[in-house]
């Protein structure tokens, strides 16, 4: 068996009593990504959005994760010390049913990257203007299984696998070698 | 490419429906920055002093600030003006919150309303689409409940609203437009709804560019942690829970009598316990990490937002309990009512009732608390029904409506309107001067960089100038020489009043909060942005070429260019004085002294009217022409 490796988990801890709604994070976020860098500010291009409804008292920064193309068919309301949040609320997916992380212009999906960049910096941009510490930056070490090298075009192998199912794929492989 | 501003304005004529996007001149924002500086601009140009505050060609222009959507912490306070039936003057006032900026992010600078819609409408703006819809189902809606239904409804949870409630639909004068946790006062309101415009939803997705972004940012990060950190900012009083300042300084009822000694430790206690209930958490403004709100929720009744000077002033105006405030404030904040000019106009209306002024007949059924009887005069009010029809032409107004002697109880208004209720001893000659020509009708708004009172400790003293990087040399040494209880010279008065008013031009134009800079130099000293780093921040942001100079330069243009708006709709020295009652003890020679002194200092004729060569110098020649050719300025005086 192969040996095992470390891996640094990085993780925004997020304590949605702590937010006061100010969106700094998103301001500091979208001129982080601007390209070139700090060149423009856009809420709406920022990788992490506060989630608002501040007649329900719902303040919750949330960071951008994968993409989705369907969104999804049933979801939870959670109460939680009385108070009910909606699932989408917790959620960093970009989603066809919402407007968060999404590119304005291209509608293509956009996804927090922790602000890697070289060299790195301290804390993630949105961490570091969040004053009140609503957003707090943590590292944590983690236990992880051998990585496992792999080729390209296994890896596009895989994801028209996961497009066509594997028989197609192998199929139509086979039927075109063979005309060779 | 135009940088920290959009470039575009929004026409919108409500009489006609018609929807313009107006390419505005980059010439104007050198010569006015933003905000206040251009509505001033657009104001002069295009409402003449013959025009009714209540007719079609009044505007209502909400502004964002040139600082907005620029990354510079603490920009984000949004400039509404318009001409006030109150004042039949220029009517200034701003709200925090996040409107501002998402206005530029849809493309535009500001919106200009003109004309008046025949059923109530509001406005939705989502970056290029734009449009006037029909809002009669929103009527009598509360005003946050008003965005939240708008929200919903446009499936837009990310739009921001600014709205009025029943009162500003009513034409009440004393109505606020509120927005997300904040409000805009002094007489805004009733044009808003004279208009018929319930409300404005706006989205914006689009970019802002920066003239120099690295640069920018470099010096805007640290800020975060600076503003935070600096106790001296933001609204300090807010998360007091000792409240003995106003209670015990201000003026209870219709402005009448501090109540020294109601103030104590037990209702410090029960204060406390009473708002850490109600409070649901502290709330920030766009990119700003002070809290200075809070968020309010009373059992059954909807969230509110706390903020500012409002903390007491209905308990104190109503002669109650501390626990009425918060409970009365519920009712208010939804029907969109001032703070500040509210509780007055309804203890005036006590006043009254107990002189024997208003009876029976006016007021039917009135209750015996005062408590009760604000919640029966304000719904009076707010329907403007019976005798609440005056009262919601504010103190001076209805003073006049009701008559029999009436106008005697009008003793804290200046200008027709109401002031802060402060009964004070000995005249000031710093405030007396920003009373008496401030043109933004509340003190607050004009007074904030020299401090108050003098420090008797010449050790502390020296110390408080040693760290007062926003003081320009002149102001440390007056400082250095100011003994308590006396006054400052007539010469240190005049640029007092100069300084702190031209603080609040700048904020005003450049859209940051006055917690943050105009206010907050008179506690402590060390407000974050001042007229020595100010430059480089909107240099940067804007690529205008700026240093301390040119930016007081720019203030001083956007004041006279106020002034005059007001100068041609009448205003004369005659108008320049506080309140009767605000000082007892006055000295009307040293008073005509300040005045003279004032006016030569910022280039006024005797009788206050800017003169050809102080227009001139600011680039104000479309100014002083006009005021030739009305005959405002003679040629001699043009010429002096």
């Amino acid at each position: 068996m192969a040996e095992t490796t470390k891996k640094i988990v990085q993780e925004i801890k997020i304590d949605l009593d702590k937010c006061i709604g100010c969106r700094a994070c998103e301001v500091a976020c979208s001129a982080y990504h601007a390209k070139p860098r700090y060149s423009s500010i856009n809420p709406a291009r920022s990788r992490i959005r506060v989630i608002f409804d501040d007649l329900n008292d719902v303040y919750v920064p949330i960071r951008a994760g994968d993409y989705t193309p369907a969104e999804c068919t049933g979801r939870h309301t959670y109460t939680i010390n009385e108070k009910e949040y909606k699932e989408c609320s917790f959620c960093g997916v970009a989603c066809p049913a919402r407007d968060y992380f999404k590119e304005p212009d291209s509608g293509l999906p956009l996804k927090c990257d922790m602000c890697v960049s070289d060299p790195p910096l301290s804390e993630p941009m949105c961490v570091q203007v969040c004053t009140c510490d609503a957003l707090t930056y943590v590292e944590r070490e983690i236990e992880a299984g051998p990585e496992v090298s792999r080729e390209e075009i296994e890896i596009g192998l895989e994801s028209m696998a996961n497009k066509y199912g594997w028989k197609r794929v192998i199929d139509t492989v086979a039927r075109m070698s063979n005309k060779d | 490419m135009r940088f920290a501003e959009t470039g575009f304005d929004l026409e919108i004529d409500l009489t006609r429906g018609n929807i313009e996007r107006v390419k505005t001149d980059p010439g104007l924002t050198a010569l006015h920055l933003g905000g206040q500086g251009m509505n001033a601009k657009i104001l002069w140009d295009r409402v003449g002093p013959e025009v009714d505050p209540f007719s079609d060609d009044n505007l209502l222009i909400f502004s964002s600030g040139l600082l907005h959507s620029t990354p510079v912490p603490g920009a984000n306070r949004t400039c509404v003006d318009t001409f006030s039936p109150q004042t039949n003057m220029y009517s200034h006032s701003l709200f925090g919150g996040f409107f501002g900026p998402e206005l530029k992010h849809a493309g535009y600078d500001r919106i200009i309303f003109r004309g008046k819609a025949e059923n109530l409408v509001y406005l939705f703006v989502h970056n290029d689409k734009v449009e006037i819809r029909d809002a009669t189902h929103l009527q009598g809606k509360g005003a946050l409940e008003t965005g939240a239904l708008l929200k919903e409804e446009l499936g837009e949870s990310e739009a921001q609203v600014a709205a009025i409630g029943l009162a500003g639909e009513n034409r009440v004068f004393m109505a606020t437009i509120e927005h997300a946790n904040s409000s805009a006062s002094r007489g805004v309101g009733v044009i808003m709804g004279d208009k018929r415009l319930k409300a404005i939803v706006v989205r914006g997705t689009k970019d802002i560019n920066i003239a120099k972004p690295a640069e920018l940012f470099n010096i805007c990060n640290p800020m975060y942690r600076e503003i935070y950190e600096n106790e001296d900012c933001g609204d300090t009083m807010a998360h007091e829970d000792d409240e003995e300042f106003h209670v015990n300084n201000f003026a209870w009822g219709n402005a009448r009598a501090r109540n020294v000694g109601f103030w104590n430790a037990e209702r410090e206690v029960r204060w406390r316990e009473i708002t850490e209930a109600v409070r649901l958490r502290w709330t920030g403004c766009y990119n700003c990490p002070k809290d200075c709100h809070q968020a309010i929720r009373l059992p059954g009744k909807q969230t509110y937002f706390q903020k500012c000077y409002s903390k007491l002033t209905y308990a104190m105006a109503a002669y109650e309990e501390i626990d009425f405030n918060y409970d009365f404030l519920a009712v208010t904040q939804e029907y969109g009512l001032d703070g500040f000019s509210t509780p007055q106009v309804l203890a005036f209306a006590i006043e009254l009732y107990e002189a024997g002024i208003l009876t029976d007949e006016d007021l039917p059924d009135f209750p015996e608390s005062g408590g009760d009887r604000f919640y029966y005069l304000v719904e009076k009010v707010v329907a403007r029904e019976g005798v609440g029809d005056a009262l919601a032409n504010g103190v001076y107004h209805a003073a006049r409506q009701i008559g029999k002697g009436a106008e005697k109880y009008d003793h804290n208004s200046m200008k027709k309107f109401e002031q802060v209720p402060l009964k004070l001893g000995m005249i000031n000659y710093p405030y007396f001067l920003m009373y008496a020509t401030g043109a933004k009708m509340n003190i607050t708004q004009i007074e904030g960089s020299y401090p108050q009172v003098a420090i008797a400790d010449k050790e502390e003293r020296q110390k408080f100038v040693d760290r007062w990087d926003a003081a320009p040399k002149r102001f440390k040494d007056w400082f250095l020489s100011w003994e308590p209880r006396t006054h400052p010279t007539v010469e240190a008065s005049v640029n007092i009043c100069d300084w702190n008013e031209t603080m609040h031009y700048i904020d005003d134009s450049i859209g940051t909060c006055a917690f943050l800079s105009s206010f907050r130099g008179q506690f402590g000293g060390r407000p974050p942005y001042h007229i020595y780093n100010l430059p480089e921040f909107i240099s940067l942001a804007s690529g205008l070429d700026l240093d301390s100079d040119k930016l007081w330069e720019i203030a001083a243009r956007n004041r006279n260019l106020v002034r005059a708006i007001n100068i041609r709709r009448g205003l004369r020295r005659v108008d320049e004085k506080p309140p009767e009652d605000h000082w007892k003890k006055r000295d009307p020679e040293m008073e005509a002294k300040l005045l003279d002194e004032y006016y030569k200092f910022k280039g006024w004729t005797h009788d206050g009217i800017p003169t050809k060569e102080t227009l001139d110098k600011l680039d104000l020649d479309f100014v002083s022409d006009d005021f030739l050719e009305r005959g405002i300025l003679s040629a001699s005086e043009g010429e002096s």
